[in-house]
């Protein structure tokens, strides 16, 4: 799980959730490129943000996209945070004895609800209030997080929050940082922002 | 005149000889002092606790104006980042320059222990030691000390009675002369530069510049490089610190360069 390194991390506000993610792809200790899309925007109310072995999770993506697809012509409405979760936990469980090397977090509003959630490689479903992390310097970041912390912030209280808990998460971990990018998710729609990192 | 101490059996030096050996033992004042680490002591997993500094770029040329050495400063363990403020360039004594990657504790205790002996070197013979000599003290006890577990790779930088020198030295026990090393795990991504922009005959300010470069795109490709670059100049006179640049600073300072140069 740290042979291409990543940190995403989703929390969850006043009606409103961010998620966000780094920027680096690499082959272990080499920077290949700094541009990479580690979080994905599923439909109007929920991203995935996909941490692990960015092969397996660009695979990942495309069969969420393919299943998501499917799901609006059958049903003509679109996948909620928690049933895409629920399908991501089951499609992960299909590979259970030769899995995606992938930890994915799901972030949307439910109903106008923040909704978040993690999991591990095999689809064990984790659900939080607050905060959800994946990557290779959970630790870094779980201190800020658990610290700073504080329920029902506004959007851009929020992205503020997530921007500063990546940022100096990734700060302490080689093999994830070289930017950022985060979106914020509200009823009224989502913003996208990248920030500026250390680049070593 | 040749003494032949072996061959006199007279009898003052026999009573001489006596006297020496009822005496108990004399220490060595410093020696003796010094708690030299003890191989036989070791335990086989200790090796896998003590890791650190493993990620590191160092690099250290000759030029017409003597000696660059740069390093950055990131101290690694696993992913996690130790420290961005390390200091990788040892300052034996103010003619040579020892670099550190590797173990950290390693390289710094061994590298105090040389500069020890070359202090009792210069004592014993009223003169410096030269970078060879040195060196070849280190080399001699990586070599000791080889498949205990030992992890440094260094390059000892200096100015002698025969110019300016550099010697790699490894915790293999294997010791190199040469023009120009890198060391590290980024050393791949500064020999990138180093020798695309190396000449003997650069000025001051392009040898500073290029060691500085190099460094710099270490800490960018490599994972394990970063923090500041540091540079140093060794002349006649013994080194010199050139500059500490924050790594980001560069980036922003060499990207603005890079638009500049294809907005012409």
């Amino acid at each position: 799980m740290q042979y291409n390194g990543a940190a995403v991390i989703a929390m969850a506000g006043k009606d409103c959730i961010a998620i966000a993610s780094d920027r680096r792809y690499g082959l272990r200790n080499q920077t290949i490129g700094c541009e990479m899309q580690k979080t994905f925007q599923i439909n109007d109310t929920t991203f995935v943000g996909l941490t692990g072995l960015m092969s397996d999770a660009q695979t990942l993506e495309q069969k969420f996209r393919f299943r998501t697809n499917m799901y609006r012509l059958r049903e003509e409405r679109d996948m909620s945070p928690r049933v895409f979760s629920n399908m991501v936990s089951s499609l992960l469980y299909e590979k259970r004895f030769g899995p995606y090397f992938c930890e994915p977090v799901i972030a949307g509003l439910e109903n106008g609800k923040p909704y978040l959630c993690g999991m591990d490689l095999l689809g064990a479903q984790v659900y939080t209030d607050d905060f959800i992390l994946a990557g290779d310097c959970t630790e870094a970041m779980y201190g800020l997080c658990e610290s700073m912390y504080r329920p029902d912030l506004e959007p851009d209280e929020l992205f503020e929050l997530v921007s500063q808990c990546l940022l100096s998460g990734v700060d302490r971990d080689c093999l994830a940082g070289w930017g950022c990018t985060v979106h914020v998710l509200t009823p009224q729609g989502v913003t996208t922002r990248h920030l500026k990192g250390r680049m070593d | 005149m040749l003494s032949l101490g072996a061959l006199d059996y007279s009898p003052r030096l026999a009573a001489r000889h006596r006297e020496e050996l009822d005496a108990p033992p004399v220490e060595h004042e410093l020696l003796g002092g010094i708690g030299l680490p003890d191989p036989t002591e070791r335990c086989d997993d200790a090796h896998d606790v003590v890791k650190m500094v493993h990620g590191t770029t160092t690099l250290a040329f000759k030029f017409q104006g003597g000696v660059i050495v740069a390093v950055d400063s990131r101290a690694s363990a696993g992913a996690y980042i130790a420290s961005q403020t390390v200091k990788k360039v040892i300052e034996i004594n103010p003619f040579l320059l020892g670099t550190m990657a590797g173990g950290a504790a390693d390289c710094s205790y061994w590298e105090r222990y040389l500069g020890m002996r070359c202090r009792m070197f210069e004592l014993d013979q009223k003169k410096r030691i030269s970078v060879a000599g040195a060196s070849k003290l280190l080399s001699n006890i990586t070599y000791q000390y080889k498949n205990y577990g030992l992890s440094m790779g260094t390059m000892i930088c200096g100015w002698d009675e025969t110019g300016p020198q550099i010697y790699y030295v490894d915790s293999d026990g294997q010791r190199l002369h040469g023009p120009l090393f890198s060391v590290g795990s980024g050393s791949t991504f500064a020999y990138g530069v180093l020798d695309t922009g190396y000449r003997y005959d650069m000025s001051f300010d392009e040898a500073c510049d290029l060691a500085r470069r190099a460094i710099f795109a270490a800490t960018y490709r490599d994972a394990y490089s970063g923090g500041t670059v540091r540079v140093y100049h060794i002349d006649v006179d013994g080194w010199h610190r050139i500059s500490e640049d924050d790594s980001m600073e560069l980036f922003f300072k060499y990207k603005a360069e890079k638009e500049a140069a294809l907005a012409k």
